[in-house]
């Protein structure tokens, strides 16, 4: 049956179209063959979630060498939950790149950008679906390298020192996470992700538990760019295409909070993580400085991209809030954040995209009497910057409810006004947007540019529809969210 | 628990040290990668030192052989190894880029060009 393989085959298929891609080198056959193969992932994803949710953990011996010895992947309906993110992302994102990045990428190059779309995807699937602790690595960075020279593709030459940056932060980030699992491996003799949990049981109060546990957190903060390591993010997102920033706005970080979810919860435990140690609150100072200090920033900004990149490290904030109460509420109320985040930024940054391309960039000045020039791309993202605050009737406003019920349910009452208060912040710089759209004249030489090309903004208006949709019916998210918390909290990964 | 008992443990993390302190301190983009080098070099210590038991061989069943390295550590590192070099290549490619679109590969320079951008309006295209 050729279902059984569906684990595999979720990083398999980007994995050979990139070869395949490389091969055909004409702009419009590996378009068409991206196009394919995200689509054939995408059903696979979303297969799983649906097999995860209705039966529990797959598990999947590569090579049929059972674990310990061989490799398995093992993917339950945390891991299905953010593969159809990442899946549904690149769907998304592939139409849209057709004529998205003929402004930006050289047209010579375009096949290597749908490669290392691919390679990317790949990456980013593996990751969720692993149940290997050294593959986590070794996924993390064939995402990661993919993602360094898609940000270096950017049209300004500032997208190179930004790539650069990232590269160095990221590997570092990485390295730490190895050397963690390395700890883990003196400890337990296994990088098998179930087996080391029921091992570490057994290993007791270590120094060398604990080492890896700081080891990986700080490690993994840094690809989440957890504030403050978040500085690589904001150049990154701001230099790279269009379709690139927005494909890893929604995907990347939340790859790697997902990871750190599985290593707080599932392999170390709550009683490790949470309660013999500050990590909550080491956390939960973390993420309330992360809802502030770069929502301020974002303010302060004159280019929309920029101002949308510490937009999302300040929304980063609310998903880690939420790990840190250690809670089933709190994590669901992450899950689905993670989830409408990636809704919300996902379609920002789409919208942004066609923009960019009819203005020829995102600075204040260029956006200028938007509100005329381009009526349904400013209202698309007056829509999505609601979300971004987290006002009734979007995706937002669920989240952050569910976040604050998290919060009071824990009795942390003050958390309510926390959030409150940095939702005010959202609202400040969401209003740059609205004044610079809605009351300021368009720059008098600039021809007046029409809205995006269609393939453009369809999916830049799907994404924000999709928006508003789960704001409105939130039933299949909460529950899906719900059974990723509960899935998270309560099994402890060994087998089913 | 001794320096000589612990003796690869304390050469990982002085590499360590080392490798991060030269990322973070020098200007020169080179530099910062190969201390990032260094950095994950260190990584490799950390694995293969502990797999390896003073006579022991390699993992071959027979009546002569009693004792047995480890081989795992040494087959994760190639893999780390590759993801190393993988690294280090794309990061030069990036220097050499930069060099051709600044003109100069020291950080504090690069930054300053930048910031130099971000007050003039029309930014240079890269590719000119």
């Amino acid at each position: 049956m050729l279902t059984q393989h569906f684990p595999a085959l979720l990083v398999v298929v980007p994995l050979m179209a990139a070869p395949l891609i490389v091969f055909a080198r004409r702009s419009l056959a590996s378009w068409l063959i991206a196009l394919l193969a995200t689509a054939i992932t995408f059903g696979i994803a979303a297969s799983l979630l649906a097999q995860t949710l209705s039966e529990g953990t797959l598990v999947y011996a590569m090579g049929s060498w059972e674990a310990p010895l061989g490799i398995e992947y093992r993917i339950d309906a945390a891991g299905a939950f953010v593969a159809v993110i990442v899946a549904a992302m690149g769907l998304i994102v592939m139409p849209y790149s057709r004529v998205g990045i003929a402004a930006e990428v050289r047209s010579e190059e375009h096949y290597l950008y749908y490669a290392l779309m691919m390679l990317c995807l790949a990456g980013l699937l593996g990751i969720l679906v692993t149940g290997d602790a050294f593959n986590v690595f070794v996924f993390l960075e064939v995402s990661s390298l993919a993602t360094y020279v898609l940000i270096a593709m950017g049209r300004d030459r500032r997208a190179l020192v930004a790539a650069y940056q990232y590269l160095l932060m990221g590997t570092i980030g990485a390295t730490l996470y190895v050397v963690g699992v390395g700890l883990l491996y003196l400890e337990t003799g296994t990088l098998n992700l179930a087996d080391m949990a029921t091992r570490l049981v057994d290993v007791g109060d270590s120094r060398g538990v604990l080492a890896a546990l700081a080891f990986i957190t700080v490690g993994i903060s840094l690809k989440i760019a957890l504030f403050p390591l978040h500085l690589w993010l904001p150049n990154a997102y701001a230099y790279a295409p269009s379709p690139v920033s927005a494909f890893l706005a929604a995907t990347a970080t939340k790859v790697s909070i997902y990871v750190l979810m599985r290593y707080f919860f599932t392999i170390f435990g709550a009683t490790e993580v949470f309660d013999a140690r500050a990590t909550g609150a080491i956390l939960l100072g973390l993420s309330l400085a992360a809802m502030f200090i770069p929502a301020v920033v974002a303010i302060f900004q004159h280019d929309m991209k920029r101002l949308l990149a510490y937009s999302s490290v300040s929304q980063i904030g609310y998903i880690t809030l939420g790990i840190s109460l250690d809670s089933v509420e709190g994590l669901m109320a992450s899950a689905m954040h993670l989830f409408n985040h990636a809704l919300t930024k996902g379609g920002l940054f789409l919208v942004l995209g066609g923009v960019v391309l009819r203005c020829g960039g995102a600075g204040f000045d260029r956006l200028a009497g938007l509100g005329h020039t381009m009526p349904v791309a400013a209202f698309a993202m007056v829509v999505g910057g609601l979300s971004l605050i987290g006002v009734p009737g979007t995706a937002g406003f669920i989240s952050k409810w569910y976040l604050v019920s998290a919060a009071m349910h824990e009795g942390q009452w003050w958390l309510v006004g926390a959030v409150l208060a940095s939702s005010l912040l959202a609202v400040i710089y969401v209003w740059r947007f609205v004044e610079v759209a809605y009351f300021r004249a368009p720059p008098a030489d600039h021809p007046a540019p029409g809205e995006a090309p269609l393939s453009m903004q369809l999916p830049a208006l799907a994404m924000i529809a999709a928006c508003v949709y789960f704001g409105i019916d939130a039933t299949w998210s909460s529950e899906v969210s719900m059974r990723v918390a509960e899935v998270l909290m309560y099994n402890p990964g060994v087998g089913q | 628990m001794t320096l000589a008992s612990h003796f690869s443990y304390w050469v990982t993390v002085l590499l360590l040290m080392v490798g991060l302190f030269i990322v973070m301190a020098r200007e020169n983009l080179i530099k910062k990668l190969i201390g990032l080098g260094i950095f994950q070099t260190a990584v490799y210590l950390l694995y293969i030192a502990p797999g390896k038991l003073i006579g022991g061989v390699a993992p071959i069943v027979g009546g002569q052989f009693a004792v047995y390295s480890n081989p795992l550590p040494h087959v994760l590192i190639l893999t780390a190894i590759v993801v190393g070099v993988a690294t280090l290549a794309l990061g030069l490619a990036l220097v050499v880029r930069i060099k051709e679109a600044y003109g100069s590969i020291d950080e504090d320079e690069i930054l300053l060009m930048d910031a130099r951008d971000d007050t003039s309006p029309e930014p240079e295209a890269k590719d000119g």
